[in-house]
């Protein structure tokens, strides 16, 4: 089948999809953006997140036809022209990259955790990115670089 | 000759953040390459015996499948001395899990689907999978891993245990642990006749892998051996790599299968990921370990014995002996000390290096004696430690180049308010929760291997290319090298640039033993020195001078370790058991820290492992099946966000004026060391329940 949506502001389709090919899949192979990871494929490590219509979502988890018509945002697409999202800033600055395989899927859960909530608690940094795996940096730079992303979007909206 | 400070030393950030916050650094599997084949590996169904046929008709006739690979397909590899690498050359089942079979098509899904026909039929032997410490058939190996002897013994341990005053004579046990890089072990596999990528002339086979590696000069001189080939036509291309931890320290099964799938194709890149839950057979894993250590002191806790003998498992298809009880040789003084490991060879699949091989399960047995220790003494466990500190290493007599353990630890308790911590387990509350504090020491080795070359070159324009064949799987290497090049070429950071991860480059030592930035560094410094040397500060462009990672004479004269102090809090609830950990602290002696930013990161990823282990991760094999039941992260659980509260790492100012032109000792893997004894023992105070089996579940505080 061919599967048409919109991602990160470009249309774009793909042709021949199988029905059970999953959207990372279409993203990744067919689409050139590799930027989205694929760690477990079953929904357990978060590193493919993407937003469906705003929402974040495993799009490992998601079949690429479910996502017909609709809008996909990914981690290629945060930033604004040059200028980097304020989360993608804060993770450099904080040191919350390491090997940054799980970086994608936790700047796109992040970011959508600073548009909805202005200042989130450490609670809810904690509970927003609970889904999202990373073996290297033992999360406290990455709790850091989110806060200091939601106080600057705070003061410069 | 040192480094005069400058970059070294600053917090700079990373050279590749950029890249790898914009989704734009490429890891092995994101490559884009033409015409590409996807291949879906075919896994054993038994843990041991043979394959006795096999039926790829179904699979073969599955829309867009290209090939079904098996040991009757595949080509005679030229070397198979390595029986892990010896990839579909027999029809000998060693483990489950094991490759049997490769399905190669035009899509993923096609690939998968098909593998899922291919019938193998079997002749099924019994197995055994299960280590005890009485079984039949342990063995001492004839060396453990990183070349050392399996046992040592000096003086007469037992003797000095029946004369001491106090003793603690217990078991421990750790479980089968996984690496779980995030990045799945990948390998995108092309065989070209010159022309491509790889070079070389024409009708010359070439192999060229965009791989997921620690260390791409070891996967070119690995697959150029086995494949038969001179290495120069193998190229290993891994710029980025997702992680790694040991578990892609040296080639796996995985690189031989792509390999030998694509010469099914010639041509086509074929590309091969590992599924997570293949990684749980085929990517390595730390042996389960049954420590027993023997402590004696008098009554002043002075120790008079330390033994530690450790029974692991290795697998039936390849020995790999981890070195659990080497640390316990230099730690403490004592005159009678004695150590031991025993191997049980298992049909189980083939264990490997995972973070602080040795130290890091072997320190959980150790750590918690040594608390057990204290509190039978009634000692503090700090002064205990304090007062067993040896003047020079036990096992080599060679004066220390730097052993500043009692620093960590009385600058840990200072910091971490130790002096609040219950004098008598279990009596302090906080509402429902019962709290503990809990200390343990680290160390890890400084390593630093032979065999890297840096080489220097001159772009005109003020910029400088630095080339060596390192990996940065995450650790700051790419940094770390581009600081300790501009100081030592006494140019601004800005104006070196620092290429990695090609096999095309000049070879380098794998990224482990925490040996990268001291070996690659060293090289690094001595090839700035060179080309300075030749060039002076005005150098023509295209001016180039490369050195050889120099000796170090100091390596031989001293006994060199880093040390650590490692402190938790835990909180366990009276009602549920459920344990939260609110607070670690480690403090780190290591020489000279490059880079306080990405160092921090590391040491601070180290504990959050170490916490890991200590209250979740455990490989659960089905005996009757050799199987690994949990293979996946729904039920093999690392730590989350949620699990990790104040993590902290701090380090002392030092310089370790014998580990080579850098005064570094390496920080990548002492975070994890001691981490989970310290949790133990912080458990311990906050209930009275002594637990010795690794994880910590809250079943084990409510017996
Ligand atoms: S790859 Fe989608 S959740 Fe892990
Ligand atoms: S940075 Fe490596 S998994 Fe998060």
């Amino acid at each position: 089948m061919r599967v048409g949506f919109t991602v990160n502001g470009r249309e774009e389709t793909a042709d021949d999809v199988w029905e059970g090919e999953s959207l990372l899949y279409v993203l990744r192979e067919r689409m050139g953006l590799p930027g989205s990871k694929n760690a477990c494929e079953q929904g357990e490590c978060g590193s493919c997140t993407v937003l469906l219509d705003g929402v974040p979502v495993c799009s490992c988890l998601v079949a690429a036809g479910q996502a017909e018509g609709r809008r996909v945002r990914t981690v290629e697409g945060l930033a604004e022209g040059d200028r980097q999202a304020p989360i993608q800033e804060a993770f450099v600055e904080c040191g919350a990259v390491q090997c940054g395989f799980c970086t994608p899927g936790l700047l796109v859960q992040a970011h959508d955790l600073i548009e909805r909530v202005p200042r989130p608690s450490d609670a809810d940094i904690r509970e927003a990115l609970a889904g999202n795996l990373c073996r290297c940096t033992g999360y406290e730079k990455i709790l850091a670089a989110v806060r200091l992303a939601a106080n600057r979007r705070a003061e410069n909206p | 000759m040192t480094v005069r400070r400058g970059a070294v030393g600053a917090p700079a950030p990373r050279v590749e953040g950029l890249a790898k916050v914009t989704g734009s650094a490429a890891y092995a599997y994101d490559r884009p390459v033409a015409d590409p084949v996807y291949a879906c590996p075919v896994q054993a169904t038994i843990a041991r015996g043979r394959v006795v046929a096999i039926d790829g008709g179904a699979a073969a006739g599955v829309e867009g499948v290209l090939a079904v690979v098996t040991h009757r397909e595949a080509a005679r590899l030229a070397d198979t001395a390595d029986a892990e690498l010896a990839v579909l050359q027999s029809d000998a089942v060693a483990f489950r899990g094991q490759f049997v079979g490769v399905v190669l098509a035009e899509t993923p899904e096609a690939a998968r689907q098909a593998a899922g026909l291919v019938r193998v039929e079997y002749d099924e032997e019994p197995h055994d999978t299960e280590l005890r410490a009485d079984r039949a058939g342990l063995y001492t190996p004839e060396q453990v891993n990183g070349g050392f002897a399996p046992d040592t013994d000096e003086g007469d341990v037992d003797a000095a245990m029946e004369a001491a005053a106090v003793t603690v004579d217990r078991i421990y046990t750790t479980p089968m642990l996984f690496n779980n890089p995030m990045e799945p072990h990948t390998s995108v596999a092309v065989w070209g006749d010159g022309g491509d990528e790889g070079g070389g002339g024409p009708g010359e086979a070439r192999l060229t892998l965009y791989d997921s590696t620690q260390g791409a000069h070891v996967v070119r001189s690995t697959l150029a051996r086995v494949f038969g080939l001179p290495p120069e036509r193998v190229r290993v291309i891994s710029p980025y790599v997702g992680g790694g931890f040991g578990s892609k320290g040296m080639p796996h099964a995985h690189n031989v299968l792509a390999g030998l799938a694509a010469m099914a194709v010639p041509g086509r890149p074929v590309k091969l990921a590992l599924t997570r839950q293949q990684m749980f057979s085929l990517a390595g894993h730390r042996t389960p370990t049954i420590q027993r250590v023997r402590l004696g002191a008098g009554a002043d806790g002075r120790l008079t014995a330390v033994a530690h003998e450790v029974v692991e498992h290795t697998s039936a298809l390849k020995e790999f002996a981890e070195q659990t009880a080497v640390g316990a040789r230099m730690m403490y003084a004592a005159p009678n000390r004695r150590t031991a490991h025993r191997l049980a060879a298992l049909d189980v699949p083939v264990p490997s290096w995972m973070r602080a091989p040795g130290e890091a399960p072997g320190f959980f047995g150790l750590e918690v004696a040594m608390d057990e220790l204290a509190q039978a003494c009634g000692l503090d466990p700090v002064e205990l430690r304090a007062r067993n500190e040896p003047e020079v290493d036990p096992e080599s007599g060679r004066p220390w180049s730097g052993r500043h353990l009692v620093r960590c630890l009385r600058e840990g308790a200072a910091r971490f308010g130790w002096e609040e911590r219950a004098a008598v387990p279990g009596t302090r509350r906080a509402g429902r929760e019962l709290v503990g504090l809990g200390v343990a020491a680290s160390t890890y080795p400084y390593y630093r291997f032979p065999g890297s070359r840096a080489v220097v070159g001159y772009d005109g324009s003020g910029r400088y290319t630095v080339r060596i064949g390192a990996a940065d799987i995450g650790t700051g290497a790419w940094t770390v090298l581009t600081q300790i090049a501009a100081d030592a070429l006494e140019c601004p950071l800005g104006a070196v640039r620092v290429e990695i991860g090609d096999s095309e480059l000049p070879p380098a030592t794998v990224a482990g033993g925490s040996s990268g930035t001291a070996s690659w560094g060293s090289a690094i410094v001595a090839a700035c020195h060179a080309f300075r040397g030749a060039y002076g500060t005005e150098p023509p462009p295209g001016a180039e001078a490369g050195a050889d990672m120099p000796r170090d004479p100091d390596a031989e004269r001293f006994a060199m370790h880093s040390f650590g102090a490692q402190f938790a809090e835990v909180r366990v609830d009276a009602d549920t058991g459920e344990i939260r950990v609110p607070r670690m602290l480690g403090v780190f002696s290591a020489g000279r820290i490059v880079n306080p930013r990405t160092a921090r990161s590391q040491f601070i990823g180290g504990m959050t492992m170490g916490l890991s282990m200590a209250l979740h991760e455990r490989g659960v094999l089905d005996h009757r099946t050799g199987h690994v039941v949990n293979h996946d992260f729904a039920e093999y659980h690392i730590a989350t966000h949620a699990d990790v509260v104040d993590v902290d790492a701090v380090w002392l100012e030092e310089e370790d004026a014998h580990a080579g032109p850098l005064g570094a000792r390496g920080i990548g893997e002492i975070g994890i060391v001691g981490a989970p004894a310290a949790i133990a023992n912080a458990v311990h105070n906050a209930t009275g329940v002594r637990v010795r089996d690794l994880p910590i579940t809250p079943d084990l505080l409510l017996r």
